[in-house]
């Protein structure tokens, strides 16, 4: 059976290690969600510079193993002076990874909202951005939201990468208290219950507007 | 990502299964194979090692392949090379007088006493800590190295010692060892970093993401080896004192053993090996 003094006697560490993986988990959402964007429009943009730029960061970044991402930020800045803490290191990375998914996903958004409804909205005088902001953005949340919902779930649990960095958060934590204990198994089941009391919610979220929006379309 | 670990254990589990059931398979095929010359060389069981050893004119050592310093394979040339290695080659000088007429055998912390009391070796010279566990299972010499937790530093910084480490102060370790749990008993104000490996740690520790990094000074010696803007400092804070190991009861053998490495610390050699492997003169 599973031993639940465990979690009594290291719920300070439990708590602690939830905390920073929320918080990581939460900047890098919210950073991964701009930078994505960002990038997305930088793909479709009429700029041939600008498509390329936003294609090299994709193929670069999502090429490469996340926790790679995070070293060069937490082993490879200090080369060049810059110096982040462990959290700092891992978060970034988290959020530098992320946004390159999070670009695709949008970037197909947009492209499944049908050509027309760009040259009407350009042929009625608005400007580029005007249109992408008021037209074809708004449409494409809705075709968007279902395939972010699960880069958001995958973000959280690629937060524990952080424990390897000692980003102090609960896969970190869980680390600890499992060499401490020389327990294993036990110590991981409360790390992944800790992880569910934030993916499902987020996973039962998803699926709500995804319900939604199938509704009103 | 430590994921990793339960995965192996799965896979172990699998695998496990599979195993026995191959071997269950193979049993009712009632083949058998091998197995009839394990005990062919019935290994030595009294206290004669010494007349075996003259005997065959070898003196057959369990050292480790894997660690700097003091035992390591040179992928390139295949020799074994280290402090361990010098001091067995001494022994064979010793005892047959000539330090080529030796056979090393590799072990590792899991298989050198089983190998030690199977008579697959004479004596192990692998960094082994004299403990009073292990006493009971196998005669020790006096101490040939003594080893401790000790301080990896940047050359040039303030810490000089135990002392050093306060508040603000961050140590780096690798997770799970002794080493984390004995730092932060001695200096519970220090932050305490535990990153997968020794490697990893000192990759932070040159990224400047600590101040100091903290693990037996065997080690720290190799990492200060590779990287000459390092030292260990002085202060050794755990005591960890290795021997030479031979099977109990192995009376005379071990008197030659310690007769051997009292000469050598008399002669100066012993200071000669401990330079050239660690880098300065042994303490004291």
């Amino acid at each position: 059976m599973i031993d639940f003094s465990i979690i009594v006697d290291h719920w300070d560490m439990y708590m602690q290690g939830f905390g920073n993986t929320v918080k990581a988990s939460l900047l890098a959402l919210l950073g991964s969600l701009l930078l994505g964007i960002v990038i997305a429009v930088f793909r479709i943009a009429p700029v041939r510079l600008l498509n390329w730029l936003g294609a090299a960061y994709v193929e670069f970044i999502r090429n490469i193993p996340l926790i790679l991402v995070v070293f060069v930020f937490f082993f490879g800045l200090p080369a060049l002076g810059v110096r982040l803490d462990s959290f700092t290191a891992g978060t970034l990375g988290l959020t530098v990874y992320t946004a390159a998914f999070i670009a695709e996903v949008i970037r197909a958004g947009i492209l499944a909202v049908p050509k027309g409804q760009m040259e009407a909205a350009r042929s009625s005088g608005l400007t580029y951005l005007q249109a992408m902001r008021y037209v074809i953005l708004p449409q494409a949340i809705k075709i968007v939201i279902p395939p972010l919902g699960n880069q958001f779930i995958n973000l959280v649990k690629n937060s524990s990468v952080l424990g390897v960095i000692a980003g102090l958060d609960l896969m970190y934590f869980g680390d600890l208290i499992s060499s401490e204990t020389f327990v294993t198994f036990d110590v991981y089941i409360f790390v992944a219950v800790f992880y569910l009391v934030l993916t499902v919610p987020l996973s039962l979220g998803v699926g709500f507007l995804e319900r939604r929006l199938a509704r009103s379309r | 990502m430590k994921l990793k670990n339960v995965w192996k254990k799965m896979m172990g589990i699998g695998l496990v299964a599979m195993l026995s059931a191959t071997m269950l398979v193979g049993c009712s095929g009632g083949t058998e194979t091998g197995g009839e010359n394990k005990e062919k060389e019935t290994s030595t069981t009294e206290s004669n090692t010494l007349e075996k050893i003259k005997e065959r004119g070898k003196l057959v050592v369990g050292v480790k392949y894997d660690l700097n310093l003091f035992g390591l394979k040179d992928p390139k040339t295949g020799e074994v090379e280290g402090f361990d290695i010098d001091i067995a080659k001494g022994l064979a000088k010793k005892i047959l007088g000539d330090e080529n007429k030796i056979e090393l055998k590799e072990v590792t912390s899991k298989t050198r006493i089983p190998m030690l009391n199977n008579g697959e070796i004479d004596a192990i010279i692998a960094t082994m800590t004299i403990t009073e566990e292990r006493k009971k299972e196998v005669d020790f010499s006096d101490v040939y190295f003594m080893a401790g937790q000790s301080l990896l530093v940047k050359k040039d910084s303030k810490i000089n010692g135990l002392k050093d480490i306060k508040k603000g102060v961050t140590v780096l370790t690798a997770k799970g060892s002794t080493s984390a749990q004995n730092i932060r008993e001695k200096a519970p104000e220090a932050t305490v970093l535990e990153f997968e490996n020794y490697a990893e740690a000192f990759t932070a520790l040159k990224a400047g993401q600590g101040d100091a990094l903290t693990t037996d000074n065997a080690l720290l010696y190799g990492m200060a080896k590779q990287d000459p803007n390092y030292r260990v400092v002085d202060e050794t804070f755990t005591e960890e004192p290795y021997g030479i190991a031979v099977r109990k009861g192995d009376k005379e053998f071990l008197q030659v053993i310690n007769e051997y490495l009292k000469e050598i610390k008399e002669s100066g050699e012993y200071d000669k090996i401990y330079e050239k492997w660690i880098g300065e003169k042994p303490k004291q």
